[in-house]
């Protein structure tokens, strides 16, 4: 017994490095590219490491207008489709979580087909009504179908968590003479948002990650977002990608992932798992 | 998942009268349809509907820049879909590249997951790290990849050049075969740990005591493994394979950065996406999307029923 749990500890430190090694490599790979010069790159620089270490990538990427165009299109697009997208979900999940009404399964049944929809197939039909419409090319025309393509992941994880919040609370706390605001507020509110906060940053990474939109319905840095704006930033000679840059507009979108993963990462996982597992 | 979650406690399950409706049950119908109506509208506005007309335009000689010239061609355009040969080429891509990426991060998924619940310290380092990938743009991951591959700036060439096949100047994007490795390669990179956290809240649902007692009868690891463990974790392997199958069917982002299709390597939705935005073939591009749509219905509708799972069911919504 002894010597197969020494084998399954070492087994698991082993397992441990090896993770740690497989999810960093990638992201450590394109910090050290971002400080490799242009003239390096362009000559070539099969190392691992910069020759000469350069802020300039940055200098030039924090002064590029349409990296910082594509940067707040990004952030206003994701924090307003996350918002409306969490609120909707809250009242869908509520139902669902507490109350007995006709077409239960049918919202369900809806959400689970829309969250594998394949998104390619609207590019189409959304171009040509957007286009009829005015929305193409704007923030609305791209939070409106960010918000239904969030909405699936977000009714889940909130009915799943909503599901397990002890609601006689509630009137518990009537009895105890609390009005019915009162007893929401106080005691609802705050069992529920862990949850509402779970599922909101679900959505906000579907929406700062999502390309296949936000290449076919825009067309200038008016609403064109990060993904999209890396995706034709070709640099000044077409022959020669601009690895620097690339790399170092990628460690920017990273970093507020970085920074909420470093936070969150419990509430991440459990509202992961919850949504899609335990129903 | 009723099958692996926790039992719902009594609190969550009020009693329901169920006939007659009283007027407090149909209150609380009213209510409940009312709550979920904006939800079940902004979903259905912005899919069910496009799609529809989707299946009209498919039904049309159509070009965005010659919109006077619609003409009705009834099912031509499938014909011309089904008959050729770069959608059936497109098609296999994107079939080789699910079935590979989601056999290997079932694979890499378990490992990671058995990994994640049998340590005991750094949970949260272990955690953060396996959520960095799934965080990430797609995009930055085809980059990262792509110039990790990359012929003048890559480091693959140069550290594993002691590898039979790889020298310092392969060309990973030069070729078919290699094109599609690195394709692969950034998808299961990003992808593997939501595989990993699914199978991981699976496999926290086996019963200890049950591996412990095969563990006293003699059973070998393996056998813990294939007749303990991985039997009692059926549902969320299902809800796992379904979710990633799809996704991975639906791979777009990588293509698009990492090749631009180049190669032979465009997927399913690289070809419909480039017939309706670069090549304006709106009626062409919506009978690619009404194919593509059928296609995923049909492995969804594969996958539970290899699984023989109810899914309505397994969410315990019955």
């Amino acid at each position: 017994m002894a010597t197969t749990d020494r084998r399954t500890a070492v087994g698991t430190g082993v397992g441990f490095v090896v993770i740690l090694v497989w999810c960093l490599l990638p992201v450590v790979w394109i910090l050290s590219l971002s400080f490799k010069g242009v003239d390096e790159t362009a000559a070539g620089s099969p190392q691992f490491l910069p020759k000469d270490w350069t802020l300039q990538n940055y200098k030039d990427i924090l002064a590029n207008p349409d990296f910082l165009d594509a940067l707040r299109n990004s952030l206003g697009i994701s924090l307003i489709a996350t918002l409306l997208s969490v609120v909707f979900a809250t009242l869908a999940a509520y139902a669902i979580a507490r109350l007995e009404f006709k077409g239960k399964r049918v919202v369900l049944s809806i959400a689970l087909a829309i969250a594998m929809f394949p998104v390619v197939s609207l590019v189409g039909p959304l171009f040509d009504m957007w286009t009829a419409i005015g929305l193409f090319n704007t923030w609305p025309g791209l939070i409106i179908p960010y918000m239904s393509f969030t909405l699936p992941l977000a009714i889940w994880t909130l009915s799943a968590f909503f599901r397990e919040i002890p609601w006689e609370m509630e009137q518990a706390a009537q009895v105890d003479g609390a009005t019915s605001w009162q007893a929401f507020r106080k005691v609802i509110v705050p069992l529920a948002a862990p949850g509402v906060f779970t599922a909101a940053i679900l959505t906000f990474f579907f929406a700062w990650n999502e390309f296949v939109l936000a290449i076919s319905l825009t067309t200038t840095t008016g609403s064109r977002t990060v993904p999209a704006q890396m995706s034709f930033f070709v640099g000044p000679d077409p022959f020669n990608p601009p690895y620097g840059q690339l790399a170092t507009a990628s460690v920017v979108v990273t970093v507020p992932i970085i920074i909420i993963v470093l936070l969150f990462q419990r509430k991440i996982v459990s509202g992961l798992t919850s949504g899609a597992v335990k129903g | 998942m009723s099958a692996v979650a926790a039992p719902r406690g009594a609190h969550t399950s009020r009693p329901k009268p169920k006939a007659p409706a009283s007027d407090r049950a149909k209150a609380e119908n009213r209510l409940g349809q009312r709550l979920v109506a904006p939800a079940v509208i902004l979903m259905v506005l912005v899919t069910a509907y496009p799609m529809l007309q989707a299946l009209y335009l498919s039904l049309f000689k159509y070009r965005l820049t010659t919109p006077d010239d619609r003409q009705f061609v009834g099912l031509g355009n499938y014909a011309t879909v089904l008959t050729d040969s770069l959608f059936w080429r497109d098609t296999f891509n994107t079939v080789l590249i699910m079935v590979v990426t989601v056999a290997v991060e079932l694979v890499i998924g378990f490992v990671f997951a058995m990994v994640m619940h049998r340590i005991v310290f750094a949970r949260g380092a272990i955690r953060t790290a396996i959520l960095i990938p799934y965080g990430i743009i797609t995009v930055v991951s085809a980059f990262a990849w792509q110039f990790t591959f990359s012929l003048n700036n890559g480091w693959v060439n140069s550290a594993f050049a002691w590898l039979p096949g790889i020298s310092p100047d392969t060309n990973w994007f030069g070729g078919y075969g290699t094109s599609m490795f690195a394709i692969m390669i950034s998808e299961i990179w990003k992808t593997t740990p939501f595989m990993s956290l699914l199978l991981l809240a699976g496999l926290s649902q086996v019963s200890e005591d049950m591996i412990e007692a095969a563990k006293v009868d003699g059973a070998t690891w393996w056998q813990r493994l294939r007749r303990v463990i991985l039997p009692n974790m059926r549902a969320a392997i299902m809800v796992a394979v379904l979710f990633r199958a799809l996704d991975a069917f639906r791979i777009f982002d990588n293509i698009f950065v990492m090749t631009k299709g180049a190669q032979g390597t465009a997927s399913s939705s690289f070809l419909t996406y480039t017939q309706v935005i670069e090549q304006f073939q709106l009626g062409l591009g919506s009978a690619l999307s009404v194919l593509l749509f059928l296609t995923v219905l049909l492995i969804a509708f594969g996958i539970v029923k290899l699984f023989r799972v109810d899914l309505a069911q397994a969410r315990g919504e019955g």
